[in-house]
């Protein structure tokens, strides 16, 4: 299908929307009425055709837009966008794995030409039509990771791979779900996760790690996270937070819907070939509670997530100030019918709202 | 998944004898597309078909990383081990048919590094090959130290020392030459990281070293692959797929239990990586450990098994696989 793309912005008047498309395709996170914490790691070899798991970079109808708010994020604060210096072979790895990627999935929206190593990169939404030698920075406009990672919706870190550790030595990150790469940049796989509750549940870490480090050549990965976030706001950063922290106290039982947004995250991981390090985009998905009940599966189990969720991952999602007011409003929607396992939203099986 | 590596198909495109002990062996993709870039250091899993025995042995890349038509290994033949090397040498042949590994690379540079100081001996020299190549292409800065037993056996000295006079220094056995290595190491600028690839020897002496003239252990970086000794056969239990198998002389544990269609995870197969790691449940015997990854008191609990390289000897084992 040929995306039609909105114009919509992610701040200020907050004019973002979902299209029927969009939230049949949301990638709803919980498999069941309940929701622990655990790695639930699985390979990132396609899914559903139309659904965001079915490319190794999804595109979606918010892409142009999730790009110019990017590009608003970087010039009020370039260091969302940081690479040392060891790390540029990794960004050319990046680069191509999204060029290649990215034109062999949508040959519609993206072209890639390579004779040698002259390349010709053509991108229709953002209206990019660029020459280029690849492995040679003088000839793009910005480092190779910054230069890709601009054309591409979701954060970046990209991992260094060395004394059987991960390093956070570059990224792209404007969309973060309250991390800064500022800050953890340099940082270790487990100086990165510090702030974590409950350090006791540090076997899940080092088992995390081990799978990432033997994700190989061929053989992505990918994983899903949530939180929730009030208004449609990408860029919900620490740097930031005095500006969007406020925001959550702006929530009433008459705008919760629309306002308060389901923030998943589709976590994936890429072994880059030249230089050996790994690649960890992170794809952020946003979903107003309104939009979310319209499908009676999802409006159903949300509820009984939210309502059972203990109140230090609540704490530690951000919401437990706003939890009974999002208990409130998602009750209801939920009839006690039992649910269908799985994610997926079942819109022809599962029985409509009983009322 | 066993390894979480891909497969790829390809067909064997040339064979070249470098001498008397090593061949080449080149492979392109067989259905005509680009094999994958990889990262100098990187190795693949070659897989054998050997009559009734199947075998999956590691072999360093040594092709420029960056070239996707073809990848090249070379195998030493090795006139006593269980076979894997003779099977190359003496069954494989241009236009053959074989199934490699996606590469894996657990002897990477560290591209933090400001100079890379390569120590190699014998065929240890296959992983430098493809680092040189990229860091050439990279203006990275490095020096090859490789020792080999004589210049008839010297695989790639002419080619080494044609492409880069001023950066590598060959020693031969024979003529008595050896690395200084303790002047060596001296002599080094900050930043150096040092990588050493051969026979089990080597590799203890320069880490030996160089922990005692203080360098920090995350700048020495070796790479081993042991080939699975052979031995006595011997029979395992598999708890979790509820089979008896039997390990024959010239067969590794690993190998026994993939003959028996269980699926059991890999990397190296060289008892370096850690991936193969498996419990034991119970045993009546003693463990032969020959790997490199369980830590002294793991070897002596009889709780662990690396069984790519290891075996056992005695009435019973039965493993959590
Ligand atoms: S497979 Fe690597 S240690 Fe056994």
């Amino acid at each position: 299908m040929t995306i039609q793309f909105n114009d919509e912005t992610f701040r200020d008047d907050y004019t973002f929307r979902n299209s029927q498309w969009a939230i049949d395709r949301f990638p709803f996170p919980f498999h069941e009425d309940s929701y622990m914490y655990s790695v639930n790691m699985e390979q990132h070899q396609g899914g559903p055709a139309g659904s965001v798991f079915e490319k190794r970079f999804d595109v979606d109808e918010h892409y142009v837009s999730e790009m110019k708010d990017r590009a608003l994020v970087l010039a009020e604060d370039p260091l969302r966008c940081q690479c040392l210096p060891h790390m540029t072979l990794a960004g050319w790895d990046l680069l191509e794995l999204i060029m290649v990627s990215k034109s062999e999935d949508y040959p519609d929206l993206f072209e890639l030409h390579r004779e040698g190593n002259n390349w010709h990169w053509i991108n229709k939404p953002l209206g990019i039509d660029h020459k280029f030698v690849f492995l040679d920075e003088t000839t793009l406009p910005y480092g190779p990771m910054e230069y890709i990672t601009r054309q591409s919706q979701g954060d970046f870190a990209v991992l260094d791979q060395r004394d059987d550790n991960l390093w956070m030595d570059a990224g792209m990150v404007t969309t973060q779900a309250d991390w800064s790469l500022d800050f953890d940049i340099g940082m270790n796989f487990f100086e990165w996760h510090a702030p974590v509750p409950k350090a006791n549940e540090m076997g899940i870490f080092v088992r995390a790690l081990k799978f990432l480090l033997n994700i190989q050549q061929g053989t992505p990965a990918r994983r899903l996270n949530w939180t929730m976030t009030v208004n449609p706001l990408l860029d919900t950063s620490p740097e930031n937070y005095h500006k969007w922290g406020v925001q959550k106290t702006t929530l009433t039982p008459e705008n919760i819907g629309t306002k308060q947004h389901l923030r998943v995250e589709l976590q994936t991981f890429f072994r880059l070939p030249r230089s050996n390090a790994l690649v960890f985009p992170i794809r952020c998905y946003l979903i107003s509670l309104q939009d979310l009940v319209t499908v009676p599966k999802w409006g159903r189990r949300l509820h009984r997530v939210i309502r059972d969720l203990p109140v230090e991952l609540a704490t530690y999602k951000g919401f437990i100030d706003n939890r009974p007011m999002i208990v409130d409003y998602l009750s209801q929607f939920d009839d006690g019918l039992p649910t269908s396992d799985g994610i997926w939203p079942d819109k022809n099986t599962e029985p409509p709202l009983q009322t | 998944m066993s390894a979480g590596t891909n497969k790829i198909a390809v067909t064997v495109s040339e064979v070249v004898e470098v001498n008397e002990l090593v061949k080449r062996f080149r492979f392109v993709r067989s259905d005509g597309g680009l094999l994958p870039t990889f990262s100098g250091g990187a190795h693949t899993v070659v897989e054998m078909h050997d009559g009734e025995i199947q075998r999956l042995n590691p072999y360093s890349l040594m092709s420029d990383p960056m070239d996707q038509t073809a990848y090249t290994i070379s195998v030493r033949r090795d006139d006593v081990g269980r076979g894997g090397s003779l099977f190359m040498h003496t069954q494989v042949k241009p236009g053959d048919q074989m199934v490699i590994s996606y590469p894996v690379n657990l002897f990477s540079l560290d591209l933090r590094a400001r100079k890379h100081l390569m120590i190699a001996g014998g065929i240890g020299i296959t992983p430098f090959l493809a680092q040189i190549k990229q860091l050439t292409a990279t203006n990275g800065r490095f020096e090859l130290h490789y020792a080999c037993r004589s210049p008839a056996l010297g695989s790639y000295v002419d080619e080494l020392c044609d492409h880069h006079p001023n950066n590598v220094h060959i020693y031969y056995d024979e003529q008595k030459q050896s690395i200084d290595l303790e002047h060596l190491l001296d002599g080094q600028p900050l930043g150096t990281h040092i990588y050493v690839c051969g026979p089990k020897g080597m590799i203890d002496w320069v880490r030996g070293k160089a922990e005692a003239l203080g360098w920090p252990r995350e700048a020495v970086h070796y790479e081993e692959f042991l080939a699975p000794q052979s031995g006595k056969p011997f029979e395992v239990k598999l708890a979790v797929s509820n089979k008896v198998i039997r390990v024959g002389e010239h067969q590794s544990l690993l190998e026994a239990i993939e003959a028996a269609g269980v699926d059991a995870p890999y990397l190296c197969r060289g008892g370096a990586c850690g991936q193969c790691e498996t419990d034991v449940i119970g045993y009546d015997g003693k463990f032969l450990h020959y790997d490199h990854w369980l830590e002294d008191d793991q070897k002596a609990s009889g709780k662990k098994i690396m069984p790519c390289v290891s075996r056992f000897e005695g009435k019973t084992l039965v493993l959590d696989r």
